[in-house]
């Protein structure tokens, strides 16, 4: 034996091992096993949390499996890659006996298998073979697209076929994953998958992505003139509504509201709506300045002191510092609400900050604390602003120039799957032949797919047909 | 009536009609058949009835939209296109065994929806599911569920019947020949795959539409993926010679079992997709 041969050798073996159903069926429910442990174990998540939830032996194999991440795994996609190459060569290897069926050189019909046929249906007819065959050949072609009739040695065979193309569906099925798994591929080679929060009214050039992956770099600007949030009168949401633009070189070339089944697509990205949220509001405090009158109980000393919230203030005579931490429109004090008032802190040189409220324009109050100095604040500056809340709006932005070749693979599937399995390519013999001075009238046909879908086809056929002749 | 009245009278006729089919069979009498067959119409009639009589409720509360939307919903829908599925065999193969394993689907899909942790409140639709997409999907899903459990119920009485040679008795032996069961199993099975991947093809397409990507992983997603996979396994290992009878009908009991899970298993996961 050569050597060349023994390469030829080895690769028919690898071609044949490639072209079996049965490394089909083992990928397939391979890969229905596998794809359960990602929904077990949830996907993508941050470390710490599977640091906590899984032993550190645990967590180094799962990390080392890229169990983390399992769809997008080496593993996974050599599974995938086995799939493809496997439907390929299973492909190459059935096409060409299949376009020899589907294209014929020469047609020819084999009347043994037909008189074989299990469905075969028989009756004699009153006319003679000529008119029977006369009768039959017309109604016969109509519904058959290949149809020719040869003459026997006592009387007629008539062969009808149709449907011979159907049996490329299952190409279309086999394509369709090739599809599939290819747009794949180039949206995750070509494509993006990003978010990006837009607070109202401001903008953004540049989109996050998951996974600490680079960010990418739009050349345009996504503006959010509005956020609007409508609820049902249970409270759940109704509606999330962004308003958007898009910018470049300062003009608008697009505006658009999105809402969640609504996205704006533009130049092959894509921006849906995604989530919503309220950015804490740093305008809680309506004044601006106010004036702190301090007066010293032993001297009887006053000091006036202009102020605003969170600046400290030193207190007289090194004793501390005060701090107004906060205004309240009305705090519920002993039962009542008490209006316009101040939270205070004092801290003094040592021991606890003392906490204590003082409301606005009531120079008394603070009497009752019955400490070294009475604190009050008087010429408060409401800034008239009720703080709007403000949200942001959450944008999932992508770009996947897969998702043409993906459908078409969807495109092909369904109609694959289809022709496949409800079209059946069908062989047809009407036998007519003299028997004895009768005429004897014999239908059978033949389909390597589906069978009993054959015998109902002839069933109903040579009813109707009896009735014609 | 309400529609939840009609919802429960249903349940019952589902009922009679399970009654009827097994009475039909335990005593070989076609009559109790018959009229099981007709009970099952009425079912099938009645459930329409009220899905369109919710839907027509929903739009009364101002919140209009497919009753396809929750548990509830899918459950009485399911019960519908399996009892439908399952005339339909009768009509096609002339068989009425059908009823015997597919009958009692309905029955307790039903009865589960009535449940009281099921929750039967009409609710107001989420953004996520505002789409013209939720009925193609949802329904086409289902079909592919119902045939799927018929063939389920089909594998059952393969596996019950005894193998050839084994002598027959009782009503075991009235489960019709292997080839039947078999060739009626793949019949099923090719239905819903159909249905099924046109409901996995609509569900990205939506996805694709509302979030951006046709495909995410997400449990539901995954677990619909795998049913699929289950399936065109079983497709092909009948391709196969020595993977005929036996081990297709218990390929075909775990597709189900898949099945089951994809409907309320992913419940328990977390994801988009589960039906409070
Ligand atoms: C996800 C992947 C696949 C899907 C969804 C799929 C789907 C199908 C379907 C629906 C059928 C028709 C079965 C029937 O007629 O009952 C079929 C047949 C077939 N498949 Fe696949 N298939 C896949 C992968 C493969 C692979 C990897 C191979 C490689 C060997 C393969 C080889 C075949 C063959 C040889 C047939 C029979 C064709 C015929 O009857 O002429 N398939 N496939």
């Amino acid at each position: 034996m050569t050597k060349s041969s023994n390469t030829d050798d080895s690769a028919h073996q690898l071609w044949n091992f490639f072209a079996s159903v049965k490394l089909s069926v083992v990928i397939l429910l391979s890969l229905a096993m596998t794809s359960i442990i990602g929904t077990i174990i949830p996907q993508n998540e941050s470390p710490m949390l599977y640091h906590q939830k899984f032993s550190e032996g645990l967590f180094k194999l799962f990390n080392t499996l890229d169990i983390f991440d399992m769809y997008h795994s080496w593993w996974f996609r050599f599974l995938l890659c086995m799939l493809t190459v496997n439907i390929i060569v299973c492909s190459i290897n059935r096409l060409s006996s299949t376009w020899k069926i589907i294209f014929p050189k020469k047609p020819s019909f084999n009347i043994n298998r037909f008189r074989k046929a299990k469905n075969r249906q028989q009756w004699s007819a009153a006319g003679s073979v000529e008119q029977v065959k006369d009768v039959t050949s017309p109604w016969l072609s109509k519904r058959f697209n290949r149809f020719t009739v040869e003459s026997s040695e006592n009387g007629y065979l008539l062969f009808g076929e149709k449907n011979r193309w159907t049996r490329l569906g299952i190409y279309a099925v086999h394509l369709s994953i090739i599809l599939m798994i290819a747009g794949g591929m180039v949206g995750s080679l070509f494509g993006f998958d990003g978010f990006v929060n837009i607070p109202e009214g401001e903008s953004v050039d540049s989109i996050l992505r998951r996974n600490n992956q680079p960010e990418v770099k739009l050349n345009f600007k996504i503006k959010c003139d509005d956020f609007d949030l409508t609820l049902y009168e249970s409270g759940l949401p109704k509606e999330y509504r962004s308003s958007l633009s898009l910018i470049r070189n300062d003009q608008i070339i697009i505006q658009k509201n999105i809402i969640v089944n609504d996205p704006l697509r533009f130049e092959g990205i894509n921006i849906f709506q995604s989530s919503y949220g309220k950015i804490p509001s740093t305008e809680t405090i309506p004044v601006n300045k106010f004036t702190v009158t301090i007066t010293e109980k032993a001297s009887g000393l006053i000091y006036n002191k202009k102020a605003a919230i969170e600046t400290p203030i030193e207190m007289p005579g090194n004793s501390g510092t005060l701090v107004v931490v906060d205004f309240r429109r009305s705090i519920p004090y002993h039962g009542i609400d008490m209006p316009n008032a101040f939270l205070c802190r004092m801290d003094n040189r040592n021991g606890e900050p003392e906490h204590f409220i003082i409301p606005a324009d009531s120079p008394r109050f603070d009497v009752m604390r019955k400490g070294d100095f009475i604190i009050s604040i008087n010429n408060v500056e409401f800034k008239d602003v009720v703080p709007e809340i403000q949200y942001y709006t959450g944008l999932q932005v992508t770009k996947d120039p897969g998702v043409p070749i993906v459908y078409v693979g969807f495109l092909f599937m369904i109609i694959g799957c289809y022709v496949t399995f409800f079209m059946f390519h069908q062989k047809l013999c009407i036998e007519i032949s003299t028997d004895r001075g009768k005429t004897a009238v014999t239908v059978s046909g033949i389909s390597e797919k589906n069978k009993p879908g054959m015998n109902a086809i002839i069933r109903r056929l040579s009813k109707q047909l009896q009735k014609l002749t | 009536m309400t529609s939840s009245e009609i919802f429960s009278i249903i349940t019952f006729v589902y009922g009679l009609a399970t009654l009827l089919y097994v009475f039909s069979w335990i005593f070989k009498k076609p009559l109790p058949g018959k009229i099981a067959t007709a009970v099952t119409i009425v079912a099938v009639l009645g459930n329409l009835t009220g899905i369109i009589l919710r839907w027509i409720e929903s739009y009364q509360m101002g919140i209009g939209h497919a009753p396809l939307s929750n548990l509830y919903e899918s459950l009485i829908f399911f019960a519908m296109t399996i009892a439908l599925t399952h005339l339909f065999i009768e009509y096609r193969y002339k068989l009425r065994f059908v009823g015997m394993v597919a009958s009692p689907i309905p029955l307790l899909a039903m009865a589960y929806a009535s449940l009281p942790k099921v929750n039967d409140a009409i609710q107001p639709l989420i953004p996520a599911l505002q789409s013209n997409w939720l009925i193609t999907h949802v329904m086409t899903c289902f079909v592919g569920y119902a045939a799927f459990a018929i063939a389920f119920g089909i594998s059952i009485m393969f596996l019950l019947k005894p193998s050839e040679g084994g002598a027959p008795s009782g009503i075991v032996s009235r489960i019709p020949d292997f080839d039947i069961l078999d060739d009626l199993t793949h019949q099923m099975v090719m239905f819903g795959f159909l249905f099924l991947s046109i409901g996995i093809i609509t569900g990205a397409v939506w996805a694709n539409q509302a979030w951006g990507r046709y495909w995410g992983w997400d449990p539901k997603e995954t677990w619909s993926l795998i049913t699929w996979l289950i399936y065109a396994s079983l497709l092909h290992a009948r391709l196969m010679r020595d993977w005929k009878g036996k081990k297709i009908a218990v390929l075909s009991c775990v597709g189900f079992l898949a099945v089951i899970f994809t409907y309320f298993g992913v419940n328990l996961l977390p994801g988009l997709h589960s039906y409070q």
